[in-house]
């Protein structure tokens, strides 16, 4: 049976148990059926401040706002939000800010929305021409070692770092 | 034009803001920079910018939230608020009470040549930030206006933001670091004690 797309998987409570590991307390995110969990569960953290953003490009900006206020943050997107930050991931690569974006990615495997085709294809590229890292995770077990390395990488060697929640671990969403 | 914007940036911006000691301040990039790292001679406790256009506002909301004690105070431009007007709106949800908004609204795109804003044509940056659900707004635009307005960027509980209309007169001339790097890691260690 297919899977449901966004349905609560168990690497997604791992995915949230590591970042808090971590120590990040800000989450924020335009939201996308593949980080329900996360978002979920960061509204009901008693300890963490989970912010809704109006556009992608926000989350940037407040990421390194957030560092700059000795808090550690992550960006929540689904992979068309990278297009809305391309200017501001200058702010990141200048700044030398650390940075984590999860991005569940469209546009891909199995993808049955021509409109997601373009951005998703683009996310790779445009990421890593403005300087960030980018990490895949391609099965439920690559997810929490993926994300710790995006962490260890971002905060403690002032890196900015997209970790791709690929359409083949996500599943592709049906119409 | 000038009858209706008679304040000049270079005195209505420090006598808005008041001592900035006791502040945290993130600048939008160009005019608001300038006057800021003016009246700071460049401090530790201010991080300008001159790029990331739009993002002055939520990079100012993540400190806020990281810094619930501490005084935060936006200084943006009206064409750089413009780019993101959506993040009033993200302000106006999340409610930080230390957060305050100082917008500098001269009209124009002052760093590329003086070319008219939005503002300038009739959109009313404060009601904006009231339909935003920002629950304290000003808008100041004489000189005897700026105390009232000071007292709700210092005061209010509750972020507030305030529309300072001023005229074309260029900012301060100022040499200011463009090092993000550098600025960042003095900005932490002025207020953690460690980069």
């Amino acid at each position: 049976m297919a899977k449901e797309y966004g349905s609560a998987a168990q690497w997604q409570e791992d995915l949230y148990q590591v970042l808090r590991h971590n120590g990040v307390t800000l989450f924020c995110y335009v939201p996308d059926g593949g980080h329900k969990t996360l978002i979920n569960r960061s509204i009901e953290d008693p300890d963490v401040v989970s912010v809704p953003l109006t556009t992608e490009e926000e989350g940037v900006a407040m990421c390194a706002g957030c560092h700059l206020g000795g808090t550690k943050s992550v960006l929540l997107m689904q992979s068309s939000g990278v297009g809305n930050c391309v200017n501001m991931f200058a702010l990141v690569k200048n700044g030398l800010f650390p940075f984590v974006t999860l991005i569940t990615m469209r546009g891909e495997f199995g993808e049955m929305n021509p409109w997601q085709i373009p951005m998703g294809q683009g996310v790779q590229p445009v990421v890593e021409a403005m300087g960030l890292h980018c990490l895949r995770a391609m099965t439920p077990s690559e997810v929490v070692p993926t994300a710790q390395a995006a962490m260890d990488m971002a905060y403690k060697s002032n890196q900015g770092v997209a970790v791709l929640l690929t359409q083949k671990l996500i599943g592709a969403k049906p119409f | 034009m000038s009858e209706n914007r008679p304040l000049n940036r270079k005195h209505a911006v420090p006598a808005i803001v008041g001592d900035p000691s006791d502040l945290l301040i993130i600048c939008g990039l160009a005019g608001a920079s300038k006057d800021i790292a003016h009246l700071t001679k460049d401090g530790d406790n201010i991080f300008t910018m001159a790029g990331a256009m739009g993002g002055a506002t939520a990079m100012g909301l993540g400190l806020a939230l990281s810094q619930p004690a501490k005084r935060v105070l936006v200084v943006t431009g009206d064409g750089e608020l413009l780019m993101n007007v959506g993040t009033l709106a993200t302000v106006g949800i999340m409610k930080p009470s230390n957060l305050s908004i100082l917008c500098v609204d001269n009209g124009h795109y002052g760093e590329t040549g003086y070319q008219e804003t939005h503002t300038q044509r009739g959109v009313d940056l404060e009601v904006i930030a009231q339909g935003s659900a920002i629950p304290m707004t000003r808008t100041v635009s004489t000189e005897n206006q700026i105390e009232g307005g000071a007292a709700v960027l210092r005061n209010s509980n509750g972020p507030s933001f305030v529309l300072l209309r001023v005229n074309t007169q260029p900012p301060p001339a100022i040499k200011r670091s463009m090092d993000a790097t550098e600025r960042k890691a003095a900005f932490r260690k002025a207020l953690h004690g460690k980069a």
